[in-house]
C-alpha cells in the first residue's frame, strides 16, 4: 500500500526537473481553471478536474497547472474550463465532460489547436 | 448531487472561500449511521446570518442571489433519515455536521472521497481527513505531505495523481468490502 513516505522519490524527481528549468520557463506556465461552485460540482466539474490532472501527469507535461475557481457566472454552461496559454487569449470551454477534457489536453495543450467545437455557441 | 462526496467537496469549498487555514473532514460509518463533519477555522458567520444560512436565498455571492450548497446538504441528510446541524462563530470558524441512515432507501451513495480530497488540495490550506468504518480508521493530514514536499506545491498534477491512488487504496482497505 502506498504511503506518504513514497512522496520522497517523486519529490526528488520533480526537484531535478525544476533545477534543469530556467527562469524564463517559469513565466511560461499554462493554466487550466475549472469552475468549482455548487452548480459546477453538480454538473460534473470534479471528474473533469481529475481527468485534466491525470492527463497532465500521464503525459508528463511540465509547466501546466490545473486549478479550481469559484463561480464563473454561467450556470447552464457548467462544467466550464478556462485555458490560459501564455501569450494567447483566454479560451473558455463549456459543458465539458471527461472525454472533452481528454481532448482539450491532446488537441489544445499538446497540439496547440483550440477545440472550437467545445466553445460557447457550439454546445 | 449524486454523491455525498460531492456535497463534501462543495462544503469544503465554502471553508476555503472563508479563508480557513485548516479544514478537518471526518467521515464515520458506524452502527448504520454515516456521519460527515466539516470543521474549519475560517472567518465564521454571525448569529443572524447563521440563523438563515439553510435558506437558499442566503448568500454573500455577488454573481447571483441564491446559495445552494448548505440547503442541498441539509435536504440530502434529512431525506435519508438523518440530521443536519451547523454551528459557527464570527472570527473563529464553522462546523457543518450531516448524518445519514445507511440503509435508508433514499440515501445517496458516499461516492468518491479520494477524488474529492485531491480536488481541494491547495498550498494555502491544510486538510485533515479522518475516515472511519466501524473500528477501522485512516487519517490523511496534508501537513505531513507538505513536510515531505518542501518547496514543491501540493497541487502539482503529479502529486495530486499520486495522492489520489494513495487515498483510494487506503479507503478501500478501510471499507473492507463494504460499499458505502
Ligand atoms: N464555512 C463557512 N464559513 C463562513 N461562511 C460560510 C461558510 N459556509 C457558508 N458560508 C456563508 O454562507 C453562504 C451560503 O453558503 P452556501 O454554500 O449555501 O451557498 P454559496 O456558497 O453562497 O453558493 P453555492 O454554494 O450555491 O455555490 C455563503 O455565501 C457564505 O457567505
Ligand atoms: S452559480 Fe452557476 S456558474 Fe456560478
Ligand atoms: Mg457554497
Amino acid at each position: 500500500m502506498k504511503s506518504i513516505a513514497d512522496i520522497k522519490a517523486i519529490r526528488d524527481k520533480m526537484q531535478a526537473q525544476i533545477v534543469n528549468r530556467d527562469n524564463k520557463d517559469a513565466e511560461q506556465e499554462t493554466r487550466i481553471v475549472v469552475g468549482m461552485a455548487t452548480c459546477g460540482i453538480a454538473a460534473g466539474a470534479r471528474p473533469v478536474f481529475n481527468e485534466l490532472v491525470d492527463q497532465v501527469t500521464s503525459r508528463g507535461l511540465t509547466n501546466v497547472k490545473v486549478t479550481r475557481s469559484g463561480c464563473l457566472g454561467m450556470c447552464k454552461l457548467e462544467p466550464i474550463v478556462e485555458v490560459f496559454v501564455p501569450g494567447e487569449e483566454k479560451v473558455t470551454y463549456v459543458k465539458v465532460d471527461a472525454q472533452k477534457a481528454k481532448d482539450i489536453i491532446a488537441r489544445h495543450i499538446v497540439g496547440g489547436q483550440v477545440c472550437t467545437d467545445y466553445l460557447i455557441g457550439e454546445e | 448531487m449524486r454523491e455525498i462526496a460531492l456535497h463534501i467537496l462543495d462544503i469544503v469549498e465554502n471553508s476555503v472561500k472563508a479563508k480557513a487555514s485548516l479544514v478537518e473532514v471526518i467521515i464515520e460509518a458506524k452502527n448504520n449511521l454515516l456521519t460527515v463533519t466539516i470543521r474549519d477555522n475560517g472567518k465564521g458567520m454571525d448569529k443572524e446570518f447563521l440563523a438563515r444560512v439553510t435558506d437558499p436565498f442566503t448568500t454573500t455571492r455577488t454573481t447571483r442571489k441564491v446559495g445552494m450548497g448548505i440547503p442541498l446538504l441539509k435536504q440530502a441528510a434529512e431525506t435519508a433519515g438523518g440530521t443536519f446541524t451547523i454551528t459557527s462563530e464570527l472570527g473563529k470558524g464553522t462546523e457543518v455536521k450531516a448524518s445519514f441512515v445507511i440503509d435508508n432507501i433514499d440515501r445517496m451513495p458516499l461516492g468518491n472521497v479520494a477524488e474529492t480530497a485531491v480536488t481541494v488540495l491547495n498550498p494555502e490550506v491544510d486538510f485533515v481527513w479522518v475516515y472511519t468504518v466501524e473500528d477501522r480508521t485512516f487519517t490523511f493530514d496534508t501537513r505531513e505531505v507538505r513536510e515531505e514536499l518542501g518547496e514543491i506545491p501540493i497541487d502539482s498534477p503529479e502529486i495530486v495523481t499520486f495522492l489520489k491512488s494513495l487515498l483510494t487504496e487506503n479507503i478501500e482497505s478501510i471499507n473492507g468490502g463494504i460499499n458505502l
